[in-house]
């Protein structure tokens, strides 16, 4: 005959351990974890170049600092080079940085409401500067002419 | 009750500088221990205990005085008091360590040492969690051998290098310090733990072994290696020195290297 002996407090009465330890998704499939670290990794290793580059070419070429205006930065855009360079960039940085964040988000946020309602935030605010970022990239036009009269700017063509 | 006899003199002549047990120094300390009483209150409170310790003692010589000699309410777990069975893993002086391998001179005896049941697992009675999520977890990786075709009639033979590869994750005692020093563990409890990926690394990596692949399936989950953050916790808590960050690392890579 057996003695019946009961489960320590803390275990749920069902299952032998407390439910919150259960690990939900039934063996979800981590392939998008494996991706993300991945990308984490190696979109890294291409922002130091990128990032580094950029404030090189910014800061320290011809004259450096002072040379930042309007203008330069219209004559950077007008090279489809540097067009696709801060584009790389702008992507990247803020893909790396929504998916540090969501990494953050998913450790510490203790409640899943809330855990939810910060992912969407984030992810809103990610999607409409990554928007607007590619948007200001490909349609800047430092010359715009507006109702028919051309704004000022030393740089743009005399009409 | 019975009549106490005279222990016989000594008839072994100790010089004077030699000595006897008394000799070691002795100091006063003040121990601050971490009670839960379910049967009490719901609220776990601190108890503070005056002791006089030798130089020689841990800090589960003073957890002992106090329980046989002050306070035998007092609970934890203990077996082999030697650092191998991996039973008192505790939270002293705000660091996962075993009780039994922490000596006192070793802490600032000057301030009150702290004690506290480990991290992110159910606190059951004073020092005692309840264990089942950190060895469900354990279990689920399958920590066993696992191997292929029909079982040889001798011993399975494996090279010395073979042998090295997984030498340090061998050592795992199983006591919890690093599972429950994981700041990642203690937000849900849902990670698997690095002394689930520890065991897992044991296997992975053994020669002999060919359940490699099904261990990493396993870990590659959401709640697997990715979510490791190589805070290095683990490898600073675990007391017998397991590199354990790179052995998850290791299993990282393993999962990589085998998807590409």
């Amino acid at each position: 005959m057996s003695t019946d002996i009961r489960f320590p407090r803390s275990t749920s009465e069902t299952g032998r351990i407390a439910p919150k330890y259960n690990r939900h998704g039934g063996g979800a499939k981590g392939g998008f974890e494996m991706a993300a670290w991945l990308f984490m990794r190696l979109s890294g290793i291409v922002l130091v170049v990128l990032i580094f580059g950029h404030l090189f070419v910014n800061l320290m070429l011809g004259d450096g600092v002072h040379a930042i205006d309007f203008g330069f930065v219209a004559g950077k855009w007008a090279s489809p080079f540097w067009q696709w360079w801060d584009l790389a960039m702008l992507w990247l940085a803020m893909l790396h940085g929504t998916n540090g964040v969501r990494t953050i988000v998913n450790d510490y946020a203790e409640r899943d409401g809330v855990r939810f309602w910060l992912l969407v935030v984030l992810y809103a605010a990610a999607i409409a500067i990554v928007i607007l970022g590619t948007l200001v990239i490909f349609t800047f036009n430092p010359c715009p002419t507006v109702n028919g009269v051309p704004l000022p700017g030393s740089f743009c063509p005399k009409p | 009750m019975s009549a106490s006899t005279v222990e016989p003199a000594s008839k072994v002549e100790l010089p004077a500088s030699v000595g006897g047990g008394g000799e070691i120094p002795t100091f006063d300390i003040t121990l601050r221990v971490r009670r839960y009483n379910p049967e009490v209150s719901e609220e776990s409170h601190w108890d503070e205990y005056q002791l006089t310790m030798y130089g020689t003692d841990r800090v589960l010589d003073a957890l002992h005085k106090v329980k046989w000699e002050l306070d035998g309410s007092l609970s934890f777990r203990r077996s082999c008091a030697h650092g191998v069975c991996g039973s008192d893993a505790m939270r002293i002086n705000g660091r996962n360590r075993l009780a039994c391998k922490t000596l006192l001179k070793d802490l600032d005896t000057s301030k009150p040492i702290t004690v506290e049941p480990i991290k992110g697992l159910p606190v059951e009675k004073d020092l005692i969690v309840d264990m089942e999520p950190f060895f469900q977890s354990y279990r689920e990786i399958m920590p066993f051998l696992i191997s292929k075709g029909h079982a040889p009639t001798k011993e399975r033979l494996q090279s010395a290098e073979d042998r090295e590869r997984f030498d340090d994750t061998t050592k795992c005692i199983l006591c919890a310090a690093c599972t429950s020093s994981c700041p990642v563990f203690w937000t849900d409890g849902q990670y698997f733990g690095p002394a689930a990926i520890v065991n897992a690394h044991r296997f992975i990596f053994d020669s002999r072994d060919d359940a490699g692949d099904m261990r990493l399936e396993i870990l590659n989950d959401k709640e697997g290696v990715w979510r490791c953050r190589t805070v290095f916790n683990c490898t600073e808590a675990c007391p017998r020195g397991i590199q354990v960050t790179k052995a998850i690392s290791e299993v990282k890579q393993a999962i990589l290297a085998r998807q590409f």
